[in-house]
């Protein structure tokens, strides 16, 4: 049995747990924590330039590769700052472990200098927390913490671990096993209720995969390609899923909701049978409740059962991992002959009268064709990053993703500032190139990441659709508020070229299709951090669009 | 519509602010919470009282089971209920009838002192409610309600 302190604990729980990378940011209560980051060599620490990039490399990195993220900050304001990473991270069900340090446990309560209620703050922000209160539960503490991230719906979990027990010294026993009498994910499927789902979908006319992030976090991505291909079944994706299926699948009409495809959400509206694979019926989704999937039936399979039945009715409840339970639909479902093709011929009218489009120029470049040009040149096989805001539409409308795991973006909490970092954390989760597509409002909140990239010499390419404006809001100040444009209107911007250079990485200004493509061409070439800022058309809006509280019938085509 | 439901949690520090959290964070309501340690057991019995359509009421069942610490939610089937209460009184009072009340309410007296006395009862909910309403003839000075505890039967 090893006697350790408890900073040397961390190190060798998360050499356990084959953990490569931390993000993080040092302090006070996290000297210990970092003095022994720097004695080991088991993980290699980033130092990113604020705490909330940190907890987003993490989650960058997570999304990006399918492991845990890993982050680690120092108590009070460091910790206050991953607050906005963590609930990225919760409302998008991504796996991750934030462990902050936290004043000595004698100074709790006694309002001590950097010290606040940490896992009071972050309760409702992440999976699960801790507190550590004494070094014998430090690793039990660790084991737990990365196994309730990983295993059943994902989530952050946050460990806070007060300075003093950073410093204690105890018996080190990792545990092999985890012996949670509370926490039992289900993760098989109930065979009778799939049972009774295959004839569900037998019996329909008009069935529907409704695709989620569920489907991504849970590595069923060629499970359903399989399943869609043998029972021809076409199929809707939400933000969170794109990329499940291949973009040129013809069962794909793409994104649904708010700013989906209109044969999406008229595929939707229309079906007698949706089945649901780990989505969430989010309100960007769903459009006005009563008027959603009206004629329909549902099967809902998630891993967390308050998902099933939390907004929508589902007769068909299936509570497992995605992945098993798509592996027993493949095996179980029985659809002879292609029953579905007139169904499918209806979609294909929906398809042709409004496919998604815009009005190309070249006078003005518009933010759609950059979109596609991007693709064009990577190849489409870079992981994009995006930011919120119309640029994160256009991008999931116009890129075509092809694989899981490609888009990085805030779809649940939709968190301005998240794209660079998670860019940061995607470049150490991949050989591929990392292109981070912002808006201008959105690149400033955490700008300061260009130096961690710089720093650790990471080429990451930002491509900044700059329309001057709150893009998205200015939007909705368009169509809901009789273009009064309080606030949105940033006419005044910095030099992002200068900005770019200044942190020591390349900078490009565009305004035209050949200076864009020529820029993103050199990019790709440079071995450091670039920006392309790109003049876009400052009206251009992200059509069609739902507007908030219609039925997603009921869309603005043009 | 009320709602009683009872939930067995791991006894660690913190359990009830998720709890708790869970309820206000969601706009849930609490008519009332009680907490304790199961004697002999690492848990602590967390009896609720709420009120909410079917919907809520399935969603409250849900969320307490995705809390980790939780180990088991016993929400259907009968119960037996409990709710003590506590009445101060003043001495100069006239108790004409008292006797009588307590004892139809499993009451009795609890403390008394120079100033005043303290009368208890336990029973149901709704009981305790009535109990309340009848001893306010006496003008209490102070009331403290227990919120239920409850047992499957
Ligand atoms: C942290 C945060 N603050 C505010 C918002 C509200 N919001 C959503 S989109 C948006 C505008 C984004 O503008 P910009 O980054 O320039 O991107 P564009 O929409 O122009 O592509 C705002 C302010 C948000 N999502 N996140």
């Amino acid at each position: 049995m090893k006697r350790l302190n408890g900073s040397q604990m961390i190190s060798e729980a998360l050499k356990h747990e084959g953990v490569e990378f931390v993000f993080g940011y040092p302090g006070g209560a996290a000297l210990n924590i970092y003095d022994e980051t720097y004695k080991q060599n088991y993980f290699t620490h980033i130092l990113t330039r604020h705490e909330q990039a940190a907890v987003h490399a993490a989650d960058g990195y997570a999304r990006a590769s399918g492991k845990v993220g890993v982050a680690f900050v120092t108590s009070g304001p460091g910790f206050t700052n991953a607050v906005t990473g963590l609930a990225t991270a919760y409302a998008d069900s991504i796996p991750l472990v934030l462990i902050s340090g936290q004043v000595a446990l004698p100074l709790i309560g006694t309002d001590a200098f950097q010290e606040i209620d940490a896992v009071g703050i972050s309760r409702p922000c992440v999976k699960h927390n801790f507190l550590v209160k004494t070094i014998d539960e430090l690793p039990r503490i660790l084991k737990e913490a990365f196994y309730i991230a990983r295993s059943g719906r994902p989530g952050p979990v946050h460990v806070d671990v007060p300075k003093d027990v950073t410093a204690a010294i105890g018996d080190f026993v990792y545990p092999d096993e985890i012996k949670m009498q509370t926490y039992k994910p289900t993760t098989k499927g109930h065979p009778n209720q799939i049972k009774k789902a295959c004839e569900a979908i037998s019996k329909s006319k008009k069935p529907i995969l409704y695709l989620g992030g569920g489907a991504i976090n849970s590595n069923a991505s060629d499970e359903i390609r399989k399943f869609a291909a043998t029972a021809k079944i076409p199929a809707v994706l939400t933000l969170m899923a794109l990329g499940v299926l291949r973009s040129d699948d013809e069962l794909n009409l793409g994104m649904v909701g708010m700013h989906g495809s209109y044969a999406a959400n008229m595929a939707l509206s229309e079906s007698d049978l949706i089945i649901c694979l780990g989505a969430r019926f989010d309100d960007r989704v769903t459009g006005k409740l009563s008027e959603f999937g009206k004629n329909a039936k549902v099967i809902h399979v998630d891993i967390d059962p308050s998902s099933i039945g939390k907004i929508v009715n589902a007769e068909y409840p299936i509570v497992g991992d995605l992945k098993n339970v798509m592996i027993e639909l493949n095996d179980k479902i029985d659809i002879k002959d292609d029953i579905f093709k007139p169904w499918r011929d209806q979609i294909e009218i929906y398809k042709k009268l409004h496919p998604l489009g815009y009005k190309d120029s070249d006078e003005v470049l518009k933010p759609q064709w950059v979109v596609q040009n991007i693709a064009k040149i990577t190849g489409e096989d870079a992981i994009i990053a995006t930011d919120v805001g119309q640029h994160q539409m256009w991008v999931a409308q116009f890129y075509p993703f092809n694989e899981p795991r490609h888009l990085l973006t805030s779809g649940g909490l939709g968190t301005m500032g998240y794209g660079l970092p998670s860019a940061v954390g995607a470049a150490w989760a991949s050989d591929k190139p990392v292109i981070a597509v912002s808006g201008d409002g959105g690149f400033l909140m955490n700008i300061q990441e260009l130096m961690t990239l710089v720093a650790n010499k990471k080429r990451v390419i930002n491509i900044i659709l700059n329309n001057n404006f709150l893009g998205m809001v200015r939007q909705w100040q368009t169509f809901f508020y009789e273009e009064r444009y309080s606030n949105t209107d940033l006419s005044i911007q910095p030099n992002f070229v200068k900005i770019c250079e200044g942190f020591g990485g390349v900078g490009f200004s565009v305004k035209t299709k050949d200076e864009f493509k020529a820029a993103l061409k050199k990019a790709l070439e440079l071995d450091t951090v670039s920006v392309i800022e790109v003049k876009i058309d400052r009206f251009e809006n992200v059509l069609p669009m739902v507007p908030a509280g219609a039925a997603i019938y009921n869309m603005i085509l043009e | 519509m009320r709602r009683v439901i009872s939930a067995i949690v791991l006894n660690e520090h913190g359990v009830l602010s998720r709890i708790a959290g869970l309820f206000s964070g969601r706009g849930y309501n609490i008519d009332s919470l009680t907490v304790a340690p199961v004697p002999d057991s690492e848990f602590s019995r967390v009896s609720i009282v709420t009120s909410g359509d079917e919907r809520v009421f399935e969603q409250i069942v849900k969320q307490l089971h995705k809390l980790i610490p939780t180990y088991k939610v016993i929400d259907s089937g009968e119960y037996v209920e409990k709710e003590m209460v506590l009445v101060k009184i003043s001495l100069n009072e006239d108790f004409s009838g008292l006797d009588a009340i307590l004892k139809s309410y499993n009451g009795s007296v609890a403390n008394a002192n120079e100033n005043y006395i303290i009368v208890m009862a336990c029973d149901n909910a709704s009981r305790i409610d009535c109990f309340i309403k009848v001893m306010k003839k006496y003008n209490p000075i102070q009331i403290v309600r227990s919120g239920s505890v409850m047992m499957e039967v």
